[in-house]
């Protein structure tokens, strides 16, 4: 996407001013309506989030060493595995490409000075922050033990944990997500630079569009619904009380209707990253770009009409049941299409591999298992079998780490010089790539095995014979541990040591990289005007920039 | 920023972000108009339910009903529409460039119509509900015909209301800060984005009203023979 700013080079390059040292102190940061800097508030806060998550998991897989359970009260490993779940999917998962990336990205990409609504992107992190510290204190002062599902009417009427407040801050974190969905949507329609039309943005954009339409249609649905929950937990009202005629599936069909959909916000824009980084590293433009595109808005329509296939043993009429399996095999389709269109553009690209295609590619064989094994949750026959056991742990980690993780540390690799302005040691972020790889394969795959066999999930105890594979599964998780800290390690050591960057490290098309790294606190001295289409990479064999 | 100069004079209210008034205009009112959508899946998730549990308990769901006072909800349907005009008006005298007083009076009398609704919600409904005891939770007394799902009904309603009238106040925070922005000569015949899609905001909290005002009043029919 080479674009008329050529004499973009150099006033301020050779003055050194850029978002980060622009000015300095911490109000600097918590006052600042620069996107770039929010995009840095997200990074941090999330990080935190996801080593409590993090622990919480280390701890779960820990205790699960024996048969009978190595360290907790069953009660206690309640509230291990839902705090896991909680923190991981509201504090990390949902918010962690868009409100990172995304934040830092789209104005870059589409060629603005920044989002739509500077200041109610501020607002937004603060919302978050708010929930995720109830969030934190509710866990710390006690757990909560329902699972991330909230289902009452345990929820409602028998847990004596630290439910209302959980529910608080995942309800008040939603407005978060809702916030920065409004403002990326506006950005994204009224803040293009001339010349880029819908179809030269890049695909990290179209993704990121489709996460918005999400944020904004399905993060609705929880809030009220949990805010039902709450009131109902408080007043003892009976809306999801079946002694008063309340409706306990009428909760869950709330909630799914928007946590399916919230899958597909934790992982588009990791389908988006994966569109850059491939392109990128094939030296090619995506192929079949228009239907990568769509795919991307096809998933987020079709996911909101799938939400009830996490239903189908809790008493739903059959016939529902028969729509919403037909429906859920459609889905497949626009992710097959991403997934073949990503493997077309390897072919015949002149690849190389650093770390960031190392995540990649991982994520194109992992997401796969995921999504294959997806299909085997959708027939009802076989959901019969598998609901509730290990094979759905298996199968939504495959999706979720898998996918949206690793999507998510190529992501940062790809764009840490740019972010930065500082290169990270190569070397170590393959070596961390391949642990990742390897301790994210022993740690679930063997769960497919005891899932299968009928081992059932969110139990503190199992029978003996799948302690071996169980202890596999723990090992596999002390790895991918030491997988994730590697990076923590030498990317916040980069930052003061790492080489200078240059703008374009890795000869990538994209506005983003025609600007400084790191890019002045307007993104581009001019506005920049685009003249090419996404990609347009010299022709397959083409020189290596 | 630096360059704010080659854009010329704009309006108090450019943002540094955008290239050209009208795009921050447009933005604006695109913001708004996708907030509106995530109110009604925020509504909407709170209409299902009700519809749903009035298809279980119908017969519960019309008794509830009739508990309620139908000649206020009327009355505030009345003062909630007509809120709207004077808001509409309030837009129209600043885009047609009047005296900020006009505007500034339609505004207040927008206020006024506001708070009226919420007065005569709190004085004339909820405190008579407390009364009676039927307010699930806080005051709950009632001993006639279907109990449990009239309990629902009630539930339904307090909750509903309740976000509606939360939404009004919001509603009158906003109208303050605009009567405070028109006094300090903030709007123009060119700029008046602000009133607009605060008004895009308040005609909402009307509709949703308008949606609740039967469902809620109104159903199972309240007059002899119907």
């Amino acid at each position: 996407m080479s674009t008329a700013i050529a004499d973009l080079h150099d006033s301020s390059a050779e003055s050194g001013v850029n978002y980060l040292n622009a000015n300095y102190g911490i109000k600097s940061w918590l006052l600042t309506f620069d996107h770039k800097r929010i995009g840095l508030l997200y990074l941090v806060s999330i990080t935190i989030m996801f080593i409590v998550g993090g622990m919480a998991a280390v701890l779960m897989r820990l205790h699960l060493v024996e048969p009978q359970g190595a360290l907790f009260e069953p009660e206690t490993y309640n509230k291990l595995f839902s705090t896991h779940g909680i923190i991981m999917v509201f504090f990390f998962l949902v918010p962690s490409i868009p409100a990172t990336l995304g934040n830092f990205l789209i104005p870059l990409m589409i060629g603005a000075r920044d989002v739509a609504f500077p200041k109610l992107n501020l607002l937004s992190w603060y919302i978050f922050i708010t929930g995720a510290a109830l969030a934190l204190y509710a866990t710390l002062s006690g757990g909560v033990d329902t699972g991330w599902t909230f289902y009452p009417p345990y929820s409602a009427a028998y847990s004596h944990t630290n439910v209302t407040i959980v529910a608080l801050g995942v309800f008040i974190a939603g407005f978060s997500s809702i916030l920065t969905g409004l403002n990326f949507i506006v950005t994204i329609h009224k803040m293009r630079a001339p010349g880029m039309t819908w179809f030269r943005l890049p695909l990290f954009i179209w993704a990121m569009y489709a996460t918005s339409l999400i944020f904004v249609l399905g993060t609705p649905v929880i809030a009220i619904t949990l805010f039902l929950l709450g009131l109902e937990r408080i007043l003892h009202v009976g809306i999801f009380d079946p002694a008063v005629g309340g409706d306990p599936l009428l909760f869950q069909h709330l909630f799914w209707f928007y946590s399916h959909p919230a899958v597909y916000i934790m992982i588009l824009p990791g389908m988006g990253v994966m569109s850059e980084i491939i392109t990128c590293f094939s030296r090619k433009r995506v192929f079949g770009y228009e239907f990568v595109a769509l795919a991307s808005i096809a998933i987020a329509v079709l996911g909101f009409l799938v939400w009830a296939h996490h239903m189908f043993v809790a008493g739903m009429s059959i016939y529902a049941g028969l729509v919403f399996s037909v429906l859920s095999f459609l889905v497949a389709i626009p992710s097959a299409v991403k997934v073949f269109n990503w493997t077309a553009t390897l072919y015949k690209g002149s690849i190389s591999y650093e770390a960031p295609m190392l995540y990649a590619l991982g994520f194109i064989g992992l997401f796969t298992i995921g999504g294959l094994t997806g299909l085997f949750l959708a027939s009802l026959a076989t959901d019969v079998h598998l609901n509730g056991t290990y094979f759905i742990v298996a199968h939504f980690h495959y999706v979720m780490v898998g996918g949206a993780v690793m999507a998510f540390m190529g992501g940062i690799h790809f764009w840490w010089p740019k972010i930065t302005g500082r290169l990270y040691p190569d070397y170590w972020a393959r070596i961390a790539a391949a642990i990742v790889f390897v301790g994210f394969n022993l740690t679930f795959f063997p769960q497919f095995i005891l899932g299968y066999a009928g081992m059932p999930r969110r139990y503190a105890i199992y029978p003996a014979e799948f302690q071996v594979l169980n202890v596999m599964s723990s090992a596999g998780a002390s790895i991918l541990g030491v997988g994730y800290l590697i990076p923590l390690i030498y990317l916040t050591w980069s930052m003061r040591y790492g080489k200078p960057a240059g703008r374009n490290p890795w000869g990538a098309k994209g506005l983003e990289w025609t600007t400084l790294s790191p890019p002045p606190t307007e993104n581009f001295e001019e506005i920049p005007i685009v003249t090419e289409d996404a990609y347009e990479y010299p022709v397959a064999g083409g020189n290596r920039v | 920023m630096s360059d704010l100069a080659a854009h010329g004079a704009h309006p108090p209210g450019f943002a540094h972000q955008f290239e050209t008034v009208a795009q921050q205009r447009e933005a604006g009112q695109l913001g708004m108009w996708v907030f509106l959508v995530t109110e009604i899946l925020f509504f909407g998730g709170m209409f299902t339910s009700y519809i749903i549990y009035r298809s279980l308990h119908l017969e519960s769901f019309i008794t509830g009903s009739h508990l309620l006072k139908v000649q206020f909800g009327a009355t505030n349907t009345a003062v909630l529409i007509f809120s709207s005009l004077t808001m509409a008006l309030a837009i129209r005298s600043a885009q047609t460039g009047k005296s900020k007083g006009q505007t500034i009076m339609w505004l207040i009398l927008t206020m006024i119509l506001g708070a009226a609704f919420i007065g005569i919600k709190l004085r004339y409904e909820w405190y008579a509900d407390y009364v009676e005891g039927i307010i699930p939770g806080v005051n709950w007394a009632y001993g006639g015909a279907h109990a449990p799902g009239v309990k629902m009904f009630m539930c339904f309603y307090f909750f509903m209301t309740g976000l509606h009238a939360l939404h009004m106040v919001v509603g009158l925070g906003i109208l303050t800060v605009l009567v405070i922005m028109t006094a300090r000569n903030r709007f123009s015949s060119e700029y008046y984005s602000p009133l607009e899609i605060s008004g895009l905001y308040w005609h909402f909290v009307d509709i949703v009203w308008i949606f609740l005002f039967p469902l809620l009043y109104l159903i199972g029919g309240r007059y002899p023979g119907s």
